[in-house]
């Protein structure tokens, strides 16, 4: 349901259709997030460079999960999309994969420690950034006031309760200082 | 860059090149909390500083939340996107 710490350990009982969930996000994550194509060069394919340019995203949730760095300097955009782009991709599938990993089919208990809760935290952090762009979330967005008809209906009330997951696991944990572990 | 020891002037670049900064802009996805969370994790500010920033990125669109050279300015909005954040860099 939520994330709880006991006795030092930050747990959740999920169920059945809470890890469906999770996994289906995970697998739609994984999907979205493929390293685009590298270059012939055997360096900078080695290092995780595209030879050319990596244009910006069109896909706005793409968008919103890999954004551009300068506001009003293309070029300036290009080139530090060019040099973090491969590695941000990286993250982000190492996140969705490990938990993807964690969830017990059918239910159960997840245990996490230290790494596993940023691993989470990261993760329930893109697939809410993910159903809320396309959603086209506000601060005002109420699931409460859609008709159980409505078409945004179940992906809303998934996109509240990962925000309520991902505040418990918060609640659980104090950061990290800068420099301790990964 | 090594200088003539005699001469102990200021850099002129240094003295003409502004600082840059890291700003946080503010979205409607991110948990208020996770916000200070990252803030903290990443810049080693307390709990009061973070939930400061956090709140002018909330009630004002945007914050600074470090400035430095160019270069530890990229290096910062690399970890903030690699924590969800949407940041960009800027000279002050």
């Amino acid at each position: 349901m939520r994330f709880t710490r006991h006795r030092g350990a930050v747990r959740a009982d999920l169920d059945a259709v809470e890890v469906q969930v999770l996994a289906d996000l995970a697998e739609q994550l994984l999907t979205l997030v493929e390293p685009p194509e590298v270059s012939d060069d055997p360096l900078a394919a080695l290092v995780g460079l595209s030879g050319a340019d990596v244009p910006p995203p069109q896909d706005p949730v793409l968008s919103r999960l890999l954004p551009d760095a300068y506001r009003d300097d293309v070029d300036a955009a290009a080139d530090f999309r060019r040099y973090t782009d491969g590695e941000l991709r990286a993250r982000k599938r190492a996140d969705a994969q490990h938990v993807l990993a964690s969830l017990p089919e059918g239910g159960g208990r997840v245990q996490l420690d230290r790494d596993a809760v940023d691993r989470w935290l990261g993760f329930l952090n893109d697939v809410r950034l993910a159903l809320g762009t396309v959603l086209e979330v506000t601060e005002e967005t109420d699931p409460d006031q859609l008709a159980e008809d409505d078409p945004a209906y179940q992906a809303l009330h998934v996109y509240a309760w990962l925000g309520w997951l991902q505040e418990s696991l918060l609640s659980c944990v104090e950061p990290r200082h800068p420099g301790q572990g990964g | 860059m090594t200088r003539p020891a005699q001469l102990e002037r200021p850099d002129v670049e240094e003295v003409l090149d502004r600082p840059w900064v890291a700003i946080v802009w503010n979205d409607p996805v991110n948990l208020m909390s996770y916000v200070t969370h990252v803030l903290m994790e990443l810049f080693g500010y307390s709990r009061d500083k973070a939930t400061q920033l956090m709140l002018a990125v909330h009630h004002e669109g945007k914050a600074a939340v470090s400035n430095g050279t160019r270069e530890q300015m990229e290096a910062d909005v690399a970890r903030l996107h690699g924590k969800g954040l949407w940041a960009t860099l800027q000279q002050d």
